[in-house]
C-alpha cells in the first residue's frame, strides 16, 4: 500500500532534483525560475501528503496559497525578466551584477 | 520711601545703556550723552536721597526681594536689594563718580568713532556696579561681580584695533577669572554649609560655620569660615588687584582714561573691599583669613608703590598708585578697621577719579603723548588742571587737613593698633608706603607741572587748557577730595554709622580703641601734623622736589648705583614673566597633553576614527560578499537552509 | 496493490521529468518536461484523494503559469550557448548539496519527528467525501482573511506585471481618450467670416 513515506520520500528526491538544478542552471534565470516552481512543488507535496495522512485540511489550504503565491512570483519574475532582457539584450546572470558591493 | 526707587536706581542705567548701545545711530551723539547722563544724574540725585534717609538715626536697613528667579532643591536664586548705610555710601559714590565720568566724556572722547558705544558701556558699567552693591545675596553679587568684569573687559579692549589693547582686555579678563573661580568657591562653600544664598540667612548662622571643619587635604582640617573667607577673598583680590594677582591692572591703563578713572580707580575695583566689608560678619570668625588679607594688602601697598616711582607713563603712574591705595583698603579690612576701609574707598574713589581725569586733561592737552618725560611746565598753560591736581596728589599722599589725610591716618593707625599675627610687619609696610606714595605723586607732579618745558615746539604751540566739560568735573571732584575727611571721619569711624552693616569682634576692634583718644576732627589734625605719617610723607615730597627740580642729575645717580633693583622694579618683579614663561606655558604644555593623548589619541583616534576606520574595514571584506550575481545569493541560502537543518538536527533534543 | 503499481510508475514519470527540467539544453523542452512533472504530480495528487488541489495545479500551472513560461521564453532571443557555459563544472557541488540537503531532511523525518503515521496505509475517504467542499470549508472557516490577501497578491501581482512590461513607443499612433473626452468646441471650430461674393 502507498504509505506517507513513498511520498516524502518522493518529495525529497524532487527537492534534491530543483537545488541541483538551482545549481547547474546558475546562467539562466528562466531556468532558475522553474527550478523553483519545482522546487515549491516538492514541498507541496509534502503538505498534501501530511494533510492526508495525519486528517488535517489546514495543510492543503496551504497548498493553495502557496500556489496563489508561486503564481504572482512567476508572473512578476517574468515580467521582470522581459524588461531585463528588453534593456540589456541578455538574460545571462553574469551580466546583472548592479548590486555588486 | 516706596521701593521702587531701588529699582529706579539700578534700572535707569541700564535703560539708557540699552538705548545708546542699541539705537545709537539713532539719536545720534548729543542723543546717547543726553540719555546716559540724564539716567545717571538720575540715579544720583536718587542715591542721595537714600543716602540722607539711612543717615536718619531711626532708619532701618532695607532687605527686600524683588523677583526670584528660581527655586531648586530649597535653595532661592532671587534678584533682592540690601540698603543700608554701607550699600548708600557705596551707591552714592559710584553714581557720583559715573556721572562726572560721563561729563568729562563728552569732552575726552569728542572725536571718536565709538562715541555712543562708550556712553553705551558705562552706563552699562553703572548698573552692574549697582547691582552689585546693592544685592542682598551671592547669586545677585556675582551677576554683579561678572557684570563689571565684562564691562571692564570691553572698555579696556575699546580701542579693539590695537593689539596691545586686546592683549589688556585678555589678561584682565584671564586674571579675574582666576579670582572668580575663588569667589565661586567661597559662594559654593557657603552655599553646601548654610543651604543659603541670602546674606542674612547666611550671616545668621555663621557661627556654625567657625565650629565645623572640612577637609581639602586629607589629614588637615581646617575652619569652614577660614576655607570660605579665603575663597571669597582671592575673588576679592582679583577684582582690587592686590598681588598676585594685580598684573592686570596697570596693563588696563589701555582703556580710554576716562575709563581708567570709573573702572580702575574709583569704582569697580573697590568692588574686593566693599565684598570685605560686607562679609564682615564672616571674616570675624577667622583670624587666619583676616591675618592673610592684612598680609596681602600690606604687601600689595608698599610693593606696587615702588614700582610707581620707575613709571614714565603718566596713566601708569596713576594705576600703580591705586593699587597701592588698594592695598591700604585690604590692609585696614584684614586689621578689622572695616570703616576706615570703605572711608579710605570713598576718599580715594574722589581724589583718584581726580587725578585720573586731571591726566585725561593733560593728555589730551598734549596730544595724546602720556610719557611724563616729555611733559613740564605745564603749570602756565593749564591752570585749573595744575591746581585740582595739586589737591588730588596733597589728598593722596594724605596732607593734613585733606581728605586722603583722614583716611588714610586712621586707616595706619588701626592697623598699628591691631593684634593679628604679622600686623606689625603690615604696619611698618604702610608707613613705608607713605614715603613712597609721596615720592611717586610728587616725581610725576613735578615733572608733569613744574621744572623745565621737554615737549617739542608744534606741541607747546597747541598747549591749552581743556574745554569746560573736562574742567568742571575737575572742579566738583576736587571739592570732595579736600572736604569730605572733615565731615565724614567722625560718624563713619568713630559714629554709629556702620552700626548693622559692619560687624566687628569686640577682641579687635581696633577702631573703637582709636575712637577713645579722638576729640573732633580739627584735634585729629593737629596730632596727625606730628605723627609719623606726615613727616614721612614731608620728606618724600621734599625728596621729589630734590631729585626731580632742584638736582635732575640725582635719580640718574641713584639708578646706576642700584641698577639691579631698578631692574626689578622695571620688570614689575618679573611677575608678567611668571604668569607667562611659567603659568601659561605650562598650563599650554598640560593642555595640549591633555589634547594629544586624551583627545587626538584617545578619542578621535581610537574611539572616533578608530570605530568608524574598523568598521569600514570590516565593511571592505564584507562587500566582496556582495558580488550582484543572483547565484551567488541563491547559492547563499541553500547553505544556510541546510545549516540551519543540521543545526536543528545536532542542537541535542 | 494497483494503486501502488500506479504510483511507482507515475513516480518515476515524475522524477525522470524533474530531470529533464534541470538538464534540457532548450528552455522550451525545459518547460515542457516542467508542464509533464506538474500533470503527474496532479495525478499523484489524485491518489492522495486531493482532487481539488489536483485540478487547480493543471488549470493554473499548465494552463497559465506554464503557457507564459512558454511565451516568455519564444518571445526572448536567448542565447542559449552562452548561458549554459559551466553547466558541468557545478553538477557535482550542485548535487552534493542536494544529497546534503536531501539526508537533512530524511533525518528529520525518520529520527527527529517519529511521531509521523509513516507505515500506515491511506485510508480511502469514501465515495460521497468532497475534498472541495473539505478544503472550502477550512478555507473560508479559519482563513477568510488569508484568502483576501491571496487575493490581493494576485492583483498586486497583475498590476505590476503589466506596469512592469509596458512601454510607450515613440512614433506609435492611438488613440488619446482623456483628451477627445475634454475637447471643447472652441478648439475645433473656427467661425470665418467669408466675404460673400459679389457680381461685378
Amino acid at each position: 500500500m502507498i504509505t506517507l513515506t513513498h511520498y516524502m520520500a518522493l518529495s525529497a528526491l524532487l527537492l534534491a532534483i530543483s537545488v541541483a538544478g538551482i545549481f547547474i542552471n546558475r546562467k539562466n534565470v528562466i531556468l532558475l525560475l522553474m527550478c523553483v516552481e519545482l522546487l515549491l512543488l516538492a514541498v507541496n507535496f509534502n503538505f498534501i501528503a501530511l494533510s492526508r495522512f495525519m486528517g488535517d485540511a489546514t495543510g492543503q489550504v496551504f497548498v493553495f496559497f502557496i500556489l496563489t503565491v508561486a503564481a504572482a512570483e512567476s508572473a512578476i519574475g517574468l515580467a521582470i525578466l522581459v524588461v531585463i532582457f528588453r534593456t540589456r539584450r541578455s538574460i545571462n546572470v553574469q551580466d546583472l551584477d548592479v548590486l555588486r558591493g | 520711601m516706596s521701593s521702587g526707587i531701588y529699582l529706579a536706581i539700578v534700572l535707569c542705567p541700564l535703560a539708557a545703556a540699552l538705548l545708546a548701545g542699541m539705537a545709537g545711530r539713532l539719536i545720534g551723539r548729543a542723543g546717547a550723552h543726553s540719555v546716559t547722563i540724564a539716567a545717571v544724574g538720575a540715579s544720583f540725585a536718587m542715591s542721595l536721597m537714600v543716602l540722607r534717609e539711612q543717615l536718619d538715626p531711626a532708619a532701618v536697613p532695607l532687605n527686600q526681594e524683588i523677583y526670584t528667579w528660581l527655586v531648586t532643591d530649597g535653595v532661592r536664586m532671587q534678584v533682592g536689594f540690601l540698603v543700608d548705610r554701607l550699600t548708600a555710601l557705596m551707591m552714592t559714590v559710584v553714581t557720583f563718580v559715573s556721572l562726572m565720568v560721563h561729563i568729562y566724556t563728552i569732552g575726552y572722547m569728542h572725536d571718536d568713532p565709538g562715541y555712543q558705544r562708550f556712553f553705551s558701556h558705562i552706563s552699562l558699567f553703572t548698573f552692574a556696579m549697582l547691582m552689585l552693591v546693592m544685592s542682598n545675596n551671592f547669586m545677585q553679587l556675582y551677576f554683579g561681580w561678572e557684570a563689571v568684569g565684562l564691562v571692564s573687559y570691553l572698555l579696556i579692549g575699546f580701542w579693539y584695533k590695537r593689539p596691545t589693547a586686546i592683549f589688556a582686555n585678555l589678561k584682565a579678563f584671564l586674571v579675574n577669572r582666576v579670582g572668580d573661580f575663588g569667589l565661586l568657591l567661597g559662594i559654593a562653600t557657603l552655599l553646601a554649609y548654610t543651604g543659603s544664598l541670602d546674606y542674612q540667612e547666611v550671616f545668621a548662622q555663621a557661627a556654625s560655620l567657625q565650629g565645623q571643619q572640612m577637609e581639602i587635604f586629607p589629614g588637615s582640617p581646617w575652619s569652614v569660615a577660614t576655607i570660605a573667607c579665603l575663597g571669597l577673598f582671592v575673588g576679592a583680590m582679583a577684582k582690587s588687584a592686590q598681588m598676585p594677582l594685580h598684573v592686570w591692572l596697570p596693563d588696563s591703563m589701555e582703556g580710554p582714561t576716562p575709563i581708567s578713572a570709573l573702572i580702575h580707580a574709583a569704582t569697580m575695583v573697590t568692588a574686593g573691599v566693599f565684598l570685605l566689608a560686607r562679609m564682615s560678619p564672616l571674616f570675624e570668625l577667622s583670624q587666619t583669613a583676616l591675618s592673610v588679607v592684612l598680609v596681602v594688602g600690606a604687601t600689595t601697598a608698599l610693593l606696587t608703590g615702588f614700582i610707581g616711582i620707575v613709571q614714565n607713563d603718566i596713566k601708569r603712574v596713576v594705576a600703580y598708585s591705586t593699587l597701592s591705595q588698594l592695598g591700604y583698603m585690604t590692609a585696614a579690612l584684614g586689621a578689622s578697621a572695616y570703616a576706615a576701609g570703605i572711608f579710605h574707598l570713598m576718599t580715594h574713589a574722589f581724589f583718584k577719579a581726580l587725578l585720573f581725569l586731571a591726566a585725561g586733561s593733560v593728555i589730551v592737552a598734549m596730544h595724546h603723548e602720556q610719557d611724563i618725560r616729555k611733559m613740564g611746565g605745564l603749570r602756565r598753560y593749564m591752570p585749573v588742571t595744575y591746581w585740582t591736581s595739586l589737591m588730588g596728589s596733597l589728598a593722596l599722599i594724605g596732607f593734613p587737613g585733606f581728605s586722603g589725610f583722614f583716611s588714610k591716618d586712621a586707616l595706619i593707625e588701626a592697623v598699628g593698633l591691631s593684634e593679628l599675627p604679622f600686623a606689625g610687619f603690615a604696619y611698618y609696610c604702610l608707613m613705608a608706603g607713605v614715603l613712597v606714595t609721596a615720592v611717586y605723586s610728587f616725581r610725576m607732579f613735578f615733572l608733569v607741572f613744574h621744572g623745565k618745558e621737554r615737549m617739542d615746539e608744534e606741541t607747546r604751540h597747541h598747549l591749552h587748557e581743556s574745554p569746560w566739560v573736562i574742567t568742571v568735573p575737575l572742579v566738583l571732584l576736587a571739592i570732595p577730595s579736600v572736604a569730605i575727611g572733615w565731615l565724614a571721619i567722625e560718624p563713619l569711624l568713630f559714629g554709629s554709622y556702620f552700626d548693622g552693616a559692619i560687624v566687628v569682634n569686640e577682641d579687635h576692634n581696633v577702631l573703637a580703641e582709636l575712637g577713645r583718644e579722638f576729640h573732633g576732627s580739627g584735634q585729629f589734625v593737629l596730632h596727625g601734623m606730628l605723627g609719623w605719617p606726615v613727616l614721612l610723607s614731608m620728606f618724600g615730597v621734599g625728596l621729589a622736589w630734590y631729585a626731580y627740580l632742584r638736582n635732575p642729575a640725582f635719580p640718574e645717580n641713584v639708578r646706576r648705583r642700584l641698577a639691579s633693583v631698578h631692574a626689578l622694579l622695571v620688570n614689575k618683579y618679573y611677575l608678567d614673566d611668571l604668569n607667562d614663561k611659567v603659568i601659561a606655558r605650562g598650563a599650554r604644555g598640560l593642555g595640549s597633553l591633555f589634547w594629544k593623548i586624551g583627545d587626538a589619541l584617545l578619542i578621535d583616534g581610537a574611539m572616533v576614527n578608530g570605530s568608524a576606520r574598523t568598521l569600514g574595514w570590516i565593511a571592505g571584506y564584507m562587500r566582496r560578499g556582495q558580488t550582484g550575481y543572483l547565484y551567488h545569493y541563491a547559492f547563499a541560502m541553500i547553505v544556510s537552509l541546510a545549516a540551519l537543518l543540521a543545526w536543528i538536527i545536532f542542537r541535542g533534543s | 496493490m494497483i494503486t501502488l503499481l500506479i504510483f511507482w510508475w507515475l513516480a518515476l514519470v515524475l522524477v525522470g521529468a524533474a530531470i529533464g527540467v534541470i538538464v534540457s539544453r532548450n528552455p522550451v523542452y525545459a518547460a515542457m518536461y516542467l508542464i509533464l512533472s506538474f500533470v503527474t504530480s496532479a495525478v499523484l495528487w489524485l491518489l492522495l484523494e486531493a482532487e481539488f488541489l489536483a485540478i487547480v495545479l493543471v488549470l493554473v500551472y499548465v494552463g497559465a503559469v506554464m503557457v507564459l513560461f512558454l511565451f516568455v521564453v519564444m518571445m526572448l532571443d536567448v542565447n542559449v550557448a552562452a548561458v549554459r557555459e559551466g553547466f558541468t563544472r557545478y553538477a557535482p557541488i550542485g548535487a552534493a548539496v542536494a544529497v546534503i540537503i536531501v539526508a537533512e531532511v530524511l533525518s528529520l523525518v525518520w529520527i527527529k519527528a517519529s511521531g509521523l503515521p509513516l507505515a500506515t496505509p491511506l485510508a480511502s475517504q469514501g465515495g460521497d467525501h468532497s475534498n472541495t467542499r473539505e478544503i472550502g470549508l477550512a478555507l473560508f472557516g479559519g482563513h477568510v482573511f488569508e484568502f483576501e490577501v491571496a487575493a490581493f497578491v494576485l492583483l498586486l501581482a497583475i498590476v505590476a506585471a503589466i506596469m512592469l512590461t509596458q512601454r510607450q513607443r515613440p512614433g506609435l499612433k492611438v488613440q488619446d481618450i482623456s483628451a477627445q473626452v475634454k475637447v471643447r468646441r472652441e478648439d475645433r471650430v473656427r467661425i470665418v467670416k467669408v466675404q460673400a461674393e459679389r457680381d461685378a
